[in-house]
């Protein structure tokens, strides 16, 4: 911007310097021819009658002098170095043998004048001798014409100023613009959002966009790898652990002495845990992966929560942990089923796994202000000092020792519950117990 | 006419030397007014009412009104610019002379026609013809001529009649009659042929208009060339029978030029009589005392019909060309 406004104006100056010295050029040339030729006609009327120089001018060699401003005029007839007529004073060059009208600047009578002087061999009977004429004109209307150019120019060079201007902004503008949308539209994405920029742009700017969009696409693609790898790993632990653990049980079964039997109970517990970290990192990474691209069905979220409690039921049961179920139905909501059923199960599988025995888990649905689920269970709690940290990846709280976890599930719905354009909040309810809030 | 008093100056000592003026008055005199000194070729009666009307207007201000022929002015003038705030003259040439050389200061935002104008230094305030006058008694039972061609005519066809009674202006002596001279060469031939003839009448030669019109007026002279014809209007001690004839071939009209000199001492004043004399020519209140042809008069006219105002009026100033055209005219008239 600063670049084309003072490239314009450089370039204004520049203009304006260039007019004015050529019209000067030109105005000094007009005034000259006319001094050239006043001067001529003076010196043509010069001849030799009698052995003495008469010079019968025409009145002409005056009045075409005459100019808007009124310039003075001063002229003077040379003989040789004898003065014929016209002001003695009247500075005048040392002329050489030259056939050509001089022109030259002076100073005359405290006045700048612009003098022709030309000069010509008179040969009469018996008389040879040189005839020196000059004519000079003070430079007012020169000057007029000179000034007038001049504030023509100014404003000419003015308006181009303010034109390119005008142009400067408009292209700045138009360029900056698109640019700083661009900007705009990159910063305000998800972090997780590598979809290609599909904005029009100038095409200035296509390059730019297009390149932009190639390493969107490779950070994608780079990122799809990873998670891939990780639920490749999962899956590829899960299936061998699932394996070793029939074998254990079976072992368990032909086992009698005591501490063998525990020893396999602890292992087959750990194989347990094995198999639901990489459960959950399955899961973990494929909500990551399609949290980018959710694929929006209309669901009814009641009855989806319904669904995961009745497959946890058996559980509940064998801790005697009863679910009591009320709110809003149906819940129509555009989501992702898949996503859903996974966080649901992971916050009421918590509620289960925190819940003391012989206690009653709360499930209520609100279709307003935005469809939640809200989680009331009877246990400990969370503790306070760490309900900030608890939904992130492999975080787990003081009170989980004991349980079997992965610090997942918490992560793994509020990845969700925001995938959803949601929430996920955690509190402690004035009673005992946690309380979960999973909105959408 | 109360506050003109004619007087012989005792300020002509320092003003101008002891030069012996054709005339020369104080107007509303008084100690400590500030005097604008005028130099003029115009007679004193003939300038007086714009002297007045000017007066009128500024009160404190006392005139000094010095009067010479237009070579005179001309010539005192260029040697003591410093004495004098003003310069009237008839003669255009040496007035724009004057200017061109550098003895005028600018009076500037005077609504002065351009053609009536020079440098915004010399401004032109009147219009005034130059005229054949005759002695309608010299001519009985003769045609009156109308152009300078019937003129030639009759005087050729009576020389006995117009022998010795024929005038003209001296154009060694009169600063106006070698303008007008000059200005009738460049525009016809008929000029030289009209010399011709008065010279071989033996024409008489007058310094001034007003010889010749009181030669005129007496009889002496039968018919004069070259008159102004503002002088003739202006006099009224002449007979009926002095007629006017402004020729119809071409006229040559004059502008009587007044510029503000230079180191003028009182400047300002002067400037202020150059603006009074511009507004009351051009249309001003006072008009009706302006007792010479003024320049609204016939406005449309225009710059056409006076002699211009443009730096050729210098030409016939140099000596080579003055040299030369006395010459010629010697040569014509003096047989
Ligand atoms: N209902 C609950 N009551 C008390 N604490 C809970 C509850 N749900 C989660 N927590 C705390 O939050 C932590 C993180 O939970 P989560 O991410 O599901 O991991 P995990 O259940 O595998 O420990 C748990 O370790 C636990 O300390
Ligand atoms: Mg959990």
């Amino acid at each position: 911007m600063i670049t084309l406004i003072g490239g314009a104006a450089i370039l204004t100056v520049v203009l304006f310097l260039v007019v004015r010295s050529f019209s000067a050029q030109i105005a000094q040339q007009s005034q000259d021819n006319v001094l050239g030729a006043s001067a001529r006609s003076i010196l043509d009327a010069a001849v030799i009658r009698d052995g003495q120089v008469e010079v019968d001018f025409p009145y002409a060699s005056f009045s075409m002098l005459s100019t808007p401003s009124d310039d003075r005029i001063f002229y003077v007839i040379y003989q040789d170095d004898k003065v014929l007529s016209g002001y003695h004073d009247l500075p005048l060059p040392t002329l050489l043998d030259d056939p050509d009208t001089k022109f030259l600047t002076n100073s005359y009578l405290d006045e700048t004048v612009r003098q022709a002087v030309v000069s010509r061999q008179l040969v009469g009977a018996g008389l040879r001798t040189r005839i020196t004429v000059s004519v000079a004109q003070t430079q007012e209307n020169f000057a007029g014409t000179l000034a007038r150019i001049s504030r023509n120019a100014l404003i000419f060079g003015a308006g181009f100023f303010c034109l390119s201007l005008l142009l400067a902004l408009w292209t700045t503008s138009a360029t900056i613009g698109p640019l700083r949308r661009l900007a705009n539209s990159v910063a305000q994405r998800g972090p997780k959002d590598l979809r290609p920029i599909a904005k029009p742009v100038p095409s200035e700017m296509a390059p730019l966009v297009s390149s932009l969009n190639t390493l969107m696409g490779r950070l994608g693609q780079s990122l799809n790898q990873s998670e891939e790898f990780i639920a490749e790993a999962a899956h590829r632990v899960r299936t061998p652990l699932a394996t070793v653990r029939s074998h254990a049980e079976a072992t368990l079964h032909r086992v009698d002495k005591e501490d063998n039997r525990n020893a396999l109970k602890a292992m087959i517990r750990a194989i347990d845990e094995s198999s639901r970290a990489a459960g959950q990192l399955l899961d973990h990474a494929m909500i990551t992966f399609r949290a980018d691209h959710l694929e929006r069905h209309e669901v009814d979220f009641a009855a989806l929560v319904d669904d995961v409690i009745d497959r946890l039921n058996p559980i509940a049961e064998m801790k005697d942990v009863e679910f009591t179920t009320r709110g809003d139905r149906p819940i129509i909501v555009s989501g992702d089923p898949i996503l859903l059923q996974n966080a649901v199960r992971n916050l009421i599988d918590n509620a289960l796994k925190y819940s003391p025995s012989e206690s009653e888990i709360a499930v209520e649905l609100r279709a307003a202000p935005s469809p939640r689920l809200i989680l009331q269970d009877q246990g400990p709690g969370f503790v306070p000092e760490e309900i900030e940290t608890l939904s992130m990846r492999f975080t787990r709280g003081r009170n989980a020792q004991g349980t079997v976890g992965s610090g997942l599930g918490l992560a793994i719905a509020q990845d969700v519950a925001m995938a959803h354009g949601g929430a996920l909040v955690l509190e402690n309810r004035k009673e005992e117990g946690a309380c979960v809030t999973f909105s959408l | 006419m109360r506050y003109v008093f004619t007087l012989i100056l005792l300020m002509s000592a320092t003003l101008a030397g002891a030069a012996d003026w054709e005339d020369q008055q104080v107007f509303n005199p008084g100690d400590g007014r500030q005097v604008l000194r005028v130099i003029s070729n115009t007679d004193t009666s003939v300038f007086l009412p714009i002297l007045e009307g000017y007066l009128a207007k500024n009160p404190d201000v006392s005139i000094a009104y010095f009067v010479a022929s237009s070579q005179e002015v001309y010539e005192r003038f260029r040697n003591a610019p410093e004495q004098f705030d003003l310069v009237i003259s008839s003669a255009m040439d040496l007035q724009l002379k004057l200017v061109n050389d550098g003895f005028a200061q600018r009076v500037e935002n005077v609504p002065h026609p351009s053609w009536a104008q020079w440098r915004e230094s010399l401004f032109g305030f009147t219009r005034e013809p130059a005229a054949i006058v005759i002695n309608r008694d010299a001519f009985s039972g003769l045609a009156i001529p109308r152009s300078r061609q019937e003129l030639i005519e009759i005087l050729r066809a009576h020389p006995d009649r117009f022998r010795a009674r024929a005038g003209t202006y001296d154009i060694r002596q009169s600063g106006l009659g070698y303008l007008f001279a000059t200005q009738d060469a460049r525009a016809s031939e008929t000029y030289w042929r009209l010399m011709e003839v008065m010279g071989s009448l033996q024409a008489r030669l007058y310094c001034c208009s007003g010889d010749m019109i009181d030669d005129l007026a007496s009889g002496k002279l039968a018919v004069s060339y070259n008159v102004l014809e503002s002088y003739v209007s202006a006099r009224t001690d002449i007979p009926e029978t002095i007629q006017v004839i402004l020729p119809s071939d071409f006229p040559t009209t004059m502008m009587r030029t007044v510029f503000v000199a230079r180191e003028a001492p009182s400047f300002q004043q002067a400037i202020d009589f150059v603006k009074y004399l511009s507004a009351t020519t051009l249309r001003g209140p006072d008009l009706d005392r302006f007792a010479l042809p003024a320049l609204g008069m016939g406005a449309n006219l225009g710059a056409q019909s006076t002699i211009t105002l443009d730096p050729g009026l210098m030409i016939f100033l140099d000596d080579l060309k003055r040299r030369t055209f006395i010459a010629e005219w010697e040569n014509a008239v003096i047989q």
